[in-house]
């Protein structure tokens, strides 16, 4: 049908073109074929949610699509975190991610520099906003990291000493909370501090077999 | 009866005979009872068999008296009582009772009806009749019954062949009795009469056989013999109880006797004691009373009667009092003070493993012991002290428990560790508890008994166990960071992904280079906890944790608990991983695990060394390098690095060369790292011990390279560069590209390096081995190496002046050198150095001086320094290699010495010792040898002495050799050897012609030489020229005229001119 096609093709050359102006933006890693691919996906996406919020389509993803998605195709299942990675895409904190937030957001996610990772993942703890990562905030994230031992007199006593551990190890500047900069400069001394405080990337294999999917633009049927 | 003697009954001698004795037993007691019992009844239940007469009489040496058989029915016959009655046969009383001694008496039944008799005439000593009466017939089956009923081994004894041989007999006689007429019938009716009583008594016998063996097998199961083990086991136990501290320990000491040895069996009692039983012997010293010497026999322990004052170092056997089935029982009953003390270490023997079952039984019995006492002995006095001694026992029990509260080890047991460290924590905590001895430790002291057995199982090396015991007198105050990694530990044990991760990097903060540090992860059980990470799927828990391990496995104590924990396995299978910083870590932790050899092999083992070569497998070295590419590089790195470590064995080296590493190699060899060239260097210079390495090495151009980096501002580069060529240059083809590619140079400017000894050894060693080509001499000449030889020769440690002297031997082949060495003042350090012990030294020094010894004026030297004297004293080393290059070195020197004869004879002894060398059996040594005498024997006084030492039948034994070296220098001496007094003679007659004649079919002209001299002197004598002509020696000799060899032709001419003469003398004398 030469009208369905023409209005493929339209929106095909739309939305090449919105590929190539986020194709320019410093912080994209990714290729052109690459950003065309997300949109793509990020218009499946967007399509599947349920009625009621196809609404509001032209908002984006919203945060139980999108924990849907961190969970099936990054195996990141940690509750609270799921929550802030989304606050850390959702730039614009309107409570859904859109286009640009979901392309430069996964470009960070899959593609980043150690530094624009270490700045994610620093987002992502910093749930108070205040560009500070707190003792308490620490905590809150660590609580649940230990098996707890029953016999253990204080079971709190754990996290503490792990939070301690993270603040002796991270804070350069001493003054018992975490900065970017102190972030930052420990990341970049020891990178496996990159998730000090919790997931929040995917693991090398599922960051690959996303790429590659995404990479697979030509075999795909559209 | 006959299976229950042979395999129930106890004997005392182990195998067969007739000297065999039943030992006192209880079982063999109840055996004999058994027998007695049936004989005794027998007569009256079965009157036939009784009266059935035996083939043979059993005959013993009875205690019955001539006396006790007076009576009806037996009459007196000279020295002999028998019995009126005789058997079927009318030959034979039924029963003998022979005079054999003055009291002793030889009794012999022919039935058992008389058996039964003798036992109701012995009445109370029937026991000791039948004892007598089995010892004396092992198988009294065969006396009653014939030969065919004996009891073979493995044949068949059941009662089915008996009844159908028997039945088969009853039946031909049967037939015979028919077809036979008249009178002979009833005696045939009566035979076969006879055959079934015989069968039934057989039944019986086998009725009883049976019973028997029932019988001991229910009181075997009961009785449980003593073994080795056992005892050996008890003993131990007891010892660790010992000492002299009368209050806690059971024993003042407890010892086996005699010389300590053991025999295969365990026993440690003399073999003809073993016949009797005996195990072993021991002396016990209890705190009160004598020393006691007890007997462990295979049926019990048993004092004996100690010490025989006739024969040192040997005991007087003959057992004393009961026996008793253990040792402790029996020292309770002998001492006392040893019941009170043993009593109070049966909570401690409580907590013994299955093994020692048997001793927590006698806590049992121990204590049920002690309640019997106090039940029989109910006075008040002893009551009290039972209760005084109760209520001291009861505080010591509270003050040990305390004390266990406070001691350190204990502390960890809280923090339930895996079962590992359990052992290791037990380990350190007996060690702990030997160190300080206190009373109130009484009860933990045992433990450490039942512990022994723990530490034997463990493998640890001498050196591992030491520093167990260095940290465990620190234990009382462990240093903070213990507490702080276990805490970590913990953290790894109990965390997810973020905990772990944050663990790990705590961890890496503290100082893992420091053994503290170290044993205090291995000893939290954190090594376990890093390994199993690597098993995980989490890359950065993975990476973390090898960050650690490889810190960590620059302790020995570690690489061994990393091995012995599979992590070598786990890091070789990571070494497939796609990450490249994990593969670069899993090899580098090898690379320091490898270091010892067990290590090693699990690395082949498991594929290993194919991944580790896969990883050198770099697309680029050279030139700038993208971050990918370096990544690559590094890879490579880390890679050659475990390989360095992993070619230390040999089988590694070829599974290596399988793997195709060399190209590989030869590829990273073009690098231009040195963090890269050190560890490809270094795997190239240990696989260059195999000659393919070698040859590989330089086929595919690595010697170039090798030269080049030489030339390094990096010392370990240059040393292990130097020391590949070193190796490499056993090759003359290596030796000339060394030299072409320049590499003689840096050699030489490498020696100026006085301080690094092992760049040093390693520089030295490669011009030793490049010298050996004339063509690289005369570069070191130009470059005066001889001079900074020479000037290394003093204060240096042994392994640079091996390859120093083993230069200048090599660099003294040619003349100048010779000069060139004495100028720079070297003869007299070398002859000083003849004077060492290292072998591999003395080999080179002798060598060298013996170069040197051609000259005359370094001769003049060495004579003066006295060398010719030391060389001669290294014939008496044991190493034949010395002995042969040191009767090579005096060859020269006698040469060139003046006066040489003079200072040959000077020697004491010298001359006899040489002589003694022809009887070696190293080839080598035996050519040396040969030439030293010929140059011996050119002084006649010297060749005067030598024959009166039997030089000459020495030599004639040596020329069936086919050795052509021994040959060309036997050869010689012998030629020498002729020129005094009746040598030649004595040669032909010892049988040396012959074979000296098949030297000239040799292919080596030198041994023609020497071969026609030798044969020239000998052919002097006309029965010798006999010989050789017979021997077919014309028609080589006659070619050897023709040859272009002057010295050959001169000699050979002379032979076969002596050979002629003597032929037209016999014509002459024939026709005249």
């Amino acid at each position: 049908m030469p009208v369905k096609g023409k209005r493929f093709g339209l929106k095909r050359q739309e939305m090449a073109n919105r590929a190539e102006l986020l194709c320019k933006n410093k912080r994209c890693h990714f290729s052109k074929q690459e950003v065309e691919r997300l949109l793509q996906m990020y218009k499946e996406i967007v399509s599947t949610q349920t009625n009621e919020l196809k609404v509001r389509i032209r908002n984006g993803i919203d945060r139980n699509r999108f924990r849907d998605l961190l969970h099936q195709n990054f195996g990141i299942t940690e509750d609270h975190l799921m929550d802030k990675i989304f606050k850390a895409f959702d730039g614009d904190n309107d409570g859904f991610i859109n286009e640009e937030e979901w392309v430069l957001g996964m470009s960070v996610f899959l593609k980043g520099t150690l530094e624009e990772q270490a700045e994610f993942c620093f987002g992502v703890y910093c749930f108070r906003g205040d560009g500070y990562i707190s003792r308490e905030e620490m905590y809150q994230l660590l609580k649940n990291c230990l098996v707890k031992i029953t016999h253990e007199e204080d079971p709190d006593e754990m996290p503490k000493d792990l939070v301690e551990i993270i603040i002796k190890k991270m804070d350069s500047d001493h003054d018992g909370r975490l900065s970017l900069e102190d972030y930052v400069k420990a990341v970049k001394e020891e990178k496996l501090l990159l998730e000090a405080l919790g997931r929040c990337l995917p693991d090398n294999n599922r960051k690959t077999v996303f790429l590659q999917n995404i990479a697979d633009v030509k075999d795909h049927v559209y | 009866m006959g299976q229950a003697l042979q395999r129930a009954a106890q004997w005392t001698s182990a195998k067969g005979g007739s000297g065999g004795k039943l030992e006192f037993t209880k079982l063999n007691e109840e055996l004999l009872n058994t027998i007695i019992q049936w004989i005794e009844g027998f007569g009256a239940k079965y009157p036939e068999e009784a009266k059935l007469s035996f083939k043979s009489p059993l005959t013993w040496p009875s205690s019955l008296r001539a006396d006790m058989l007076s009576g009806a029915g037996y009459t007196e016959r000279g020295e002999e009582v028998v019995s009126e009655a005789q058997n079927d046969k009318g030959d034979h009383p039924l029963l003998v009772l022979k005079k054999s001694g003055a009291q002793e008496y030889m009794i012999s039944i022919m039935n058992l009806e008389y058996a039964e008799a003798v036992l109701r005439m012995a009445s109370e000593k029937k026991l000791s009749e039948v004892r007598s009466c089995l010892e004396a017939n092992r198988d009294p089956v065969v006396n009653m019954l014939g030969e065919r009923f004996a009891t073979v081994e493995g044949d068949d004894n059941s009662i089915f062949r008996f009844i159908e041989e028997i039945t088969k007999e009853i039946e031909t006689l049967a037939k015979q009795s028919v077809n036979a007429e008249n009178e002979g019938n009833t005696e045939k009716q009566a035979e076969i009469e006879m055959k079934k009583t015989q069968l039934k008594l057989r039944l019986q016998l086998l009725r009883l056989d049976q019973q028997l063996l029932n019988q001991s097998i229910i009181s075997i199961t009961k009785d449980v013999r003593l073994t080795p083990v056992s005892v050996d086991g008890e003993v131990s136990i007891l010892k660790d109880l010992s000492g002299e501290d009368d209050d806690k320990c059971v024993l003042d000491s407890i010892e086996y006797f005699g010389d300590g040895y053991v025999f295969k069996n365990g026993c440690r009692a003399q073999p003809w004691r073993q016949l009797h039983g005996d195990i072993c012997y021991l002396v016990v010293k209890p705190h009160d009373g004598d020393t006691m010497y007890i007997t462990a026999n295979t049926s019990g322990y048993y004092l004996n009667n100690g010490l025989d004052p006739m024969k040192a170092g040997d005991l007087k056997y003959t057992k004393v009092g009961d026996s008793y089935k253990d040792l402790v029982t029996l020292l309770k009953d002998k001492s006392p003070r040893f019941g009170e003390l043993i009593d109070k270490q049966e909570f401690a023997l409580k907590v013994r493993d299955r093994d020692h079952d048997h001793v927590i039984d006698h806590g049992g019995e121990t204590r049920s012991y002690t309640e019997e006492d106090d039940f029989t002995h109910r006075t008040d006095t002893k009551r009290q002290e039972k209760k005084d001694k109760d209520q001291k026992e009861d505080k010591q029990k509270q003050n040990a428990t305390k004390k266990k509260k406070l001691s350190p080890s204990l502390k960890w047991k809280a923090l339930g560790m895996e079962e590992y460290n359990e052992d290791e924590k037990k380990d350190k905590e007996k060690r702990i508890l030997r160190k300080k001895r206190t009373p109130t430790q009484l009860k933990s002291k045992t433990p450490m008994g039942a512990e022994d057995s723990f530490s034997e199982s463990s493998t640890e090396s001498e050196e591992e166990e030491e520093s167990i015991e260095r940290r465990s007198e620190t234990n009382a105050d462990l240093p903070s960071e213990y507490w702080q990694i276990q805490k970590l530990v913990k953290y790894l044990k109990g965390g997810n992904q973020t905990a772990t991760i944050i663990a790990l990097c705590s961890m890496r903060d503290f100082n893992l280079a420091q053994e503290t540090c170290q044993l205090a992860i291995r000893d939290v059980g954190g090594l376990e906890v890093l390994i199993n990470l690597l098993d995980t799927e989490e890359i950065k828990c993975k990476i973390g944790s090898l960050k650690i391990l490889k810190e960590i496995s620059r302790n020995t104590q570690i690489r061994r608990a990393i091995a012995d924990l599979g992590g070598l396995q786990t890091m070789v299978k990571i070494l497939r991983d796609l990450d490249k910083d994990l593969k670069c870590l899993a090899a580098e932790t090898i690379a320091n695990v490898a270091k010892f050899r067990r290590a090693r092999r699990t690395v082949r083992q498991h594929g290993g060394i194919k991944k580790l070569v896969g990883l050198l497998d770099c697309p680029n070295v050279q030139g700038t390098l993208t971050p990918d590419m370096e990544k690559d590089v590094e890879v490579a790195r880390c890679g050659a690095l475990a390989l360095w470590s992993c070619s230390k064995s040999k089988k590694n080296k070829e599974a290596m060369r399988k793997a195709g590493a060399i190209p590989l190699l030869a590829k990273l060899l073009k690098s231009t790292h040195e963090n890269m060239l050190i560890p490809v260097v270094g795997t190239l210079q240990e696989c260059a011990s195999e000659p393919s390495y070698r040859l590989a090495i330089r086929t595919e151009g690595m010697i170039e390279d090798l030269v080049k980096n030489l030339n390094s501002s990096n010392q370990e580069l240059q040393m292990h560069c130097a020391s590949a060529i070193f190796k490499c240059a056993e090759e003359k083809e290596t030796r000339d590209l060394v030299r072409q590619y320049g590499g003689l140079d840096p050699l030489v400017a490498l020696l100026a390096n006085n301080s690094n000894k092992e760049l040093l050894a390693a520089a030295t060693g490669a011009i030793w081995k490049c010298s050996i080509s004339a063509e690289n001499v005369k570069r070191f000449q130009e470059l005066k190496a001889i001079d900074l030889l020479v000037a290394l020769l003093n204060d240096q440690p042994e392994e640079v002046l091996v390859n120093v002297v083993g230069a200048l031997g090599e660099l003294a082949k040619d003349p100048p050198n010779r000069a060139q060495i004495r100028k720079a003042g070297g003869i007299s350090p070398l002859v000083n150095l003849l004077t060492g012990t290292n072998q591999a030294l003395l080999v080179n020094v002798t060598k060298a001086v013996g170069q040197c010894a051609e000259e005359q004026d370094n001769m003049a030297i060495i004579d003066k320094l006295d060398g010719v004297r030391l060389l001669w004293s290294l014939l008496k080393n044991h190493n034949p290699e010395v002995q042969a290059s040191a009767a090579w070195a005096i060859c020269p020197c006698i040469e060139n010495a003046k006066d040489a004869g003079e200072m040959v004879r000077s020697f004491v002894g010298g001359l006899e010792l040489i002589v003694s060398l022809l009887k070696s059996e190293n080839k080598e040594v035996l050519a040396s040898v040969c030439a030293a005498i010929a140059n011996i024997a050119k002084d006649e006084e010297n060749l005067a002495v030598i024959t009166d030492h039997g030089v000459v039948p020495m030599l004639a034994r040596l020329t069936n050799t086919t050795d052509d070296k021994l040959r060309r220098h036997l050869a010689e001496a012998i030629a020498r050897c002729c020129n005094w007094g009746n040598n030649r003679v004595a040669f032909g007659r010892e049988k040396a012609v012959a074979p000296l004649v098949r030297y000239l079919k040799s292919s080596d002209e030198m041994v023609h030489r020497s071969t026609a001299r030798a044969l020239f002197q000998l052919s002097k004598d006309p029965e010798n020229c006999i010989t050789m002509h017979e021997a077919g020696a014309v028609q080589p000799l006659m070619k050897m005229v023709g040859s272009v060899d002057e010295d050959l032709q001169e000699a050979a001419a002379g032979c076969i001119g002596n050979i002629r003469r003597l032929a037209l003398a016999n014509e002459k004398a024939r026709y005249s």
